[in-house]
């Protein structure tokens, strides 16, 4: 990070103050009325019994923190929660990020048309739109229900299995499908930070006679800690936000993948219910300020 | 596997290294294999089924037609919602990357107290507003503001939701270029301005094109805030029109849905091997803290 | 809100929100002028559009009844343009964007609702009695004369009505006539009381173990399904609607609901149900997939499965070759004769919406000019040929549905001893409660312990003031 500037002086840029925050204005004007506000006025929408339909929406009550009460309490919001962590980790943490750390380092030195489609066909998994991908994935894991129904491309691929994936298996069907999902953003962050260290390091290791491990373990990690924290903080962050699962599963069978968006999502919308949505809403938010605190921690002890 | 993508040079007579060479080869193929199976099966069905008469669930080409996208295109609510998402994604896109540009570069090159921490706390921010929660809030705004039943006013929402994120990884892409050319250009008489279009977008155009990507995207792909907000059925985005092609009943017409599913999703894919094509879409060391 | 006052048939000077008029797309305001001379734009909101969801009612309003509204109301001297504001999402999108609109102070003049949500719509406020919208007139309208009592609950709440009933249904037992001649069932059937239908079921089951015998939605996942064709009827068939009208109470761990759980619970553990059908997300389409191939004997559903998923001409899901002659029908029975509710030997239940006027509408008068002719025999017939569906006027039924025969033994035989879910905004609540329990019935958990956590959720819900146990 370049030094600071005192004052109203010109950076080391040439880039004065004055001209700085005439660049920050638009953005910080924008965010601050389209994000910050509505943001701020749900976190008090959390504080009532607000409801759009029926008579709460008419006489909306202050109901203090009752909301947390009820979701700190109450069993549905902790179970949310714990499989929501469960998700996270094996999906992204372990699933995406380990994935792709393997494809961007066998890929790293592969040039030619071979690669550019298995990368291209990764990235597309990543930007085909979610309505599409939870409908494409419903039909992939169609389970056959005894011999009566249409099964999916992935049973008749298997044959005899006949497995019900999204009923027998909701949570590894998920877990597989988000890292299908999501994988290409830790491919691609993680091949820029492979390309990011210089050769000579890699072959002084090799001379030295370190294997392939070693040399990940030895040379590479330690050198692209910060684009795996920002890696592990994002898709930990879009993960732990995303709203797709309710598109496959809807939170069931039962409330088996009912992680907390889908919960959020089902109380707010689904019931109404928009006060303790929105209270769900900032308990969410204040889970994902621990997220982000954690990781910056565990960078700043490992250096 | 990972030793075989080595191409270090043999050496001559060792027929050992030979063998492990082969065998890593190998290895690596059949593991490009399962992850090139792994990515493309689920695909399968929406690159097949709307060339097919009667789609079923299982991806297959049985009654071959082109029958499903002249319907299609028959459909005026089609080929305006996919035109409306254009005008959304790009609005939005233009609005983001302009922004969060300006405002990247000002806070890399010049420091500002707790920058850090705003940053953290808006990137949080965001994902209470993209929740089904903030609903109610946004559209009161969006009211008040005399923006609702419009695409600004979607754009200006969306936008408002995807800065946080795109400042925070864009200031990584300028943290890492040198400022040394600025103050060479400065020297030399040029403005803020014009030193930012002609020396820092140039650097930094794969992390914009990474942005671009990112917030065209992700805004192709919302369904809550276009629906909210947009009431004239000639503004519906095709992440809306998609759900007309369900019944009342909730039962999904298999041919209109591949079919739209794939125009639908073609544009994003297009757009992607584009900027793939002219930029590189791939991030140069960009990230870091 | 509030804007707006009873005596404003003299649609003159009614606010003057500029912000209104962006989302009726009039814009005309004609303040404190003659404004019945000026042109005015009305807007009908509908979740459906042209080459889409509900195609059908697009059709039908834009290239008939708007035209001709507008050309009788030209002749009359008066210009208005009416367009129509459709979508094609979900129910509970569809509400909610409404819901937003009118709460914003906008939203259509006019706009179809399905029933539950008046009652949660009246109470906060988004809607007002025709008897306040319209005045006196609304009541004198001759349409209501030819709509069962029955079935003009359906825009009912508390007692007073805020909009006219559209279109409507009725649940039936479809049987596949094939099963039934293979086991050798004889056929017309109709089954008298529970014993007689689990009866069938179990002899069909012996015949062909690999067919669901007899299929009744019980999954959370199938949402109102569940409740509207599945827990409901079968609690009707005890005796009992789920919400009492004369004692305001909610229906608990009552001797009706027990029955009704264990007809669930034994339905599901003896395997004459199958609860895996049920759990799916796509649970609704495998359970009609199923049927149309001939592996379910008995299913409790509404005209839809018949008219729309199985029918044989080019639209249906999952078309049967022979509809006609393979599936039949018969009323669902009560417990024992005599036990259904109002001691009926048969029961069933409706869903329906209809059409009702935005409070903020700034034409009152002329929206109802135009609903009342949308709804007019005249124009409902019109309707008919495009989608044939039961309408509210037994009238336009008696004409229309002639030549069906099962659309005919409904309008006729079934919407007179239909009954309506409760009207009310907590209903939907309940509803989901309802799900959970038939869902846990029917994934066999205990008759006692599904009950109990019913209950407990239920005086939760409600209020435990409000749950009758006896």
């Amino acid at each position: 990070m370049p030094p600071g500037v005192p004052g109203g002086a010109a950076s080391a840029a040439g880039l004065s103050r004055r001209w700085a925050v005439g660049f920050l204005t638009p953005a910080m004007l924008l965010i601050g009325v389209f994000l910050a506000f509505p943001a701020i006025w749900t976190i008090y929408l959390g504080l009532t019994d607000f409801r759009l339909l029926g008579p709460q929406a008419l006489h909306t009550k202050f109901v203090g923190l009752g909301n947390y009460q009820q979701a700190l309490t109450g069993g549905d919001f902790l179970h949310s929660l714990y499989i929501t962590v469960v998700y996270v980790l094996l999906s992204a943490v372990i699933g995406q990020c380990v994935f792709g750390f393997t494809l961007a380092w066998v890929f790293r030195q592969w040039k030619g048309p071979l690669r550019r489609v298995m990368e291209s066909l990764i990235i597309v998994a990543w930007i085909v739109p979610g309505s599409v991908v939870a409908f494409l994935w419903l039909a992939y894991l169609q389970g056959n229900i005894g011999p009566l129904t249409e099964t999916g491309t992935l049973n008749t691929i298997l044959g005899g299995i006949g497995l019900n994936w999204w009923l027998q298996l909701p949570m590894l069907s998920i877990v597989i499908f988000n890292i299908w999902r999501g994988t290409a953003f830790s491919m691609l962050l993680f091949g820029a930070a492979i390309q990011a260290i210089p050769p000579s390091y890699i072959e002084t290791a090799r001379v030295a006679g370190a294997s392939g491990w070693q040399l990940i373990r030895d040379v590479v990690i330690p050198r692209s800690r910060g684009h795996i924290l920002t890696n592990l903080l994002l898709i930990s962050l879009w993960t732990f936000n995303d709203f797709t699962p309710f598109l496959l599963t809807g939170g069931g069978p039962g409330n088996q993948t009912q992680f907390l968006p889908v919960y959020v999502y089902q109380q707010a919308f689904q019931q109404g219910a928009l006060g303790y949505g929105a209270a769900l809403s900032t308990l969410v938010l204040l889970i994902n300020l621990l997220i982000a605190l954690a990781y910056m921690r565990i960078l700043k002890e490992r250096r | 596997m990972a030793e075989g993508t080595l191409p270090a040079a043999p050496p001559a007579a060792d027929t050992r290294w030979l063998v492990r060479a082969v065998i890593a080869r190998v290895q690596l193929y059949v593991f490009i294999a399962l992850v090139a199976a792994f990515f493309a099966l689920p695909m399968a069905w929406l690159v097949l089924s709307p060339f097919d008469a009667h789609p079923t669930l299982v991806a297959g080409l049985a009654h071959p037609t082109l029958a499903n996208f002249a319907d299609m295109f028959r459909n005026p609510a089609v080929r305006g919602s996919l035109l409306n998402s254009v005008l959304l994604a790009l609005g939005t896109m233009v609005v983001v990357v302009a922004t969060a540009a300006l405002a990247a570069y000002a806070l890399s090159r010049v420091h500002v107290p707790g920058h850090n921490v705003i940053l953290y706390v808006l990137l949080l921010f965001s994902s209470v507003v993209t929740g089904s929660a903030a609903m109610v809030p946004i559209f009161l705004l969006a009211y008040d503001l005399h923006i609702i039943n419009t695409i600004t006013g979607v754009v200006l929402v969306l936008a408002g939701g995807l800065l946080p994120a795109a400042i925070f990884i864009l200031k990584d892409f300028m943290d890492s270029t040198p400022a040394s050319y600025e103050e060479s250009a400065r020297v030399f008489g040029a403005g803020p301005f014009q030193i930012l279009r002609d020396i820092v977008v140039p650097l930094v155009r794969p992390g914009l094109a990474v942005i671009a990507v990112w917030s065209m995207v992700t805004v192709w792909g919302n369904f809550l805030t276009p629906f909210i907000l947009l009431r004239d059925p000639s503004l519906t985005p095709a992440s809306v029109q998609i759900y007309s092609f369900y019944s009342a009943g909730g039962t999904a017409n298999l041919r209109l849905i591949s079919t739209f599913g794939l125009l639908y999703t073609l544009p994003v894919v297009v757009m992607y091997l584009v900027v793939q094509n002219r930029y590189g879409f791939r991030f140069y060391g960009g990230i870091k803290h | 809100m509030g804007k707006w006052r009873p005596t404003a048939r003299s649609f003159a000077t009614v606010g003057s929100v500029a912000l209104l008029a962006a989302l009726t797309g009039g814009g005309i305001t004609a303040a404190g002028k003659t404004a019945a001379s000026s042109p005015v734009t009305l807007s009908v909101e509908i979740n459906g559009v042209l080459s889409g969801k509900n195609a059908a009612e697009a059709v039908w309003l834009t290239r008939d009844v708007f035209p001709r509204f507008e050309k009788s109301m030209a002749a009359r001297g008066q210009t208005v343009h009416v367009k129509l504001i459709g979508s094609g999402v979900s129910g509970t999108d569809y509400a909610t964007a409404l819901a937003l609109d009118i709460k914003a102070g906008g939203g259509p003049d006019i706009f179809d609702l399905d029933g539950p949500y008046y009652g949660e719509f009246a109470s906060a406020g988004y809607l007002k009695p025709l008897s306040q919208v319209i005045g006196p007139a609304a009541s004198r309208w001759p349409g209501w004369k030819l709509i069962p009592p029955t079935v003009q609950a359906i825009t009912e709440f508390k007692g007073q009505q805020y909009g006219i009933p559209g279109g409507t249904d009725a649940r039936v037992l479809f049987y596949n006539t094939k099963l039934f001649r293979d086991a050798g069932i004889a056929t017309p059937w109709q089954p008298t009381s529970w014993a007689d239908l689990i009866a069938t079921a179990r002899t069909l089951q012996q015949k062909d173990p690999g067919i669901e015998a007899l299929q009744i939605d019980g999954g959370s996942l199938m949402g109102e399904a569940t409740t509207l064709q599945g827990y409901l009827p079968i609690l009707a068939g005890a005796g009992q609607l789920i919400w009492n009208q004369t004692t305001g109470k909610w229906q608990g761990n009552t001797p009706a609901m027990r029955a009704a759980a264990n007809f669930y619970h034994t339905i599901y553990a003896s395997g004459l149900a199958n609860s895996q059908l049920q759990l799916g997300p796509n649970g609704r389409n495998q359970t009609f997939q199923a049927f149309s191939q001939n592996q379910v004997g008995i299913y409790l559903e509404s005209e839809y499965l018949y008219e729309s998923v199985i029918v044989n001409n080019g639209t249906g899901l999952y078309p049967m070759p022979n509809r006609n002659q393979d599936v039949a029908w018969a009323f669902i029975p009560a417990e024992t004769p005599g036990a259904g509710i109002r001691g009926q030997n048969f029961v069933t239940l409706s869903g329906g919406g209809g059409t009702t006027i935005n409070p903020h509408t700034k034409h009152p008068q002329l929206a109802w000019d135009l609903l009342t002719f949308m709804d007019s025999t005249q124009s409902l017939l019109r309707y008919e040929p495009i989608k044939q569906f039961i309408s509210s006027n037994s009238q336009v039924d008696s004409i229309a549905l002639k030549s069906d025969a099962l659309l005919t033994f409904i309008s006729q035989k079934c919407l007179p001893i239909t009954a309506y879910r409760p009207s009310l905004a907590v209903y939907p609540q309940v509803s989901l409660l309802i799900q959970q329990l038939a869902q846990n019935l029917s994934t066999g958990m205990s008759v006692n312990a599904a009950l109990s956590s019913y209950v407990s959720q239920l005086q939760k819900t409600v209020g435990a003031g409000n749950v009758t146990n006896s």
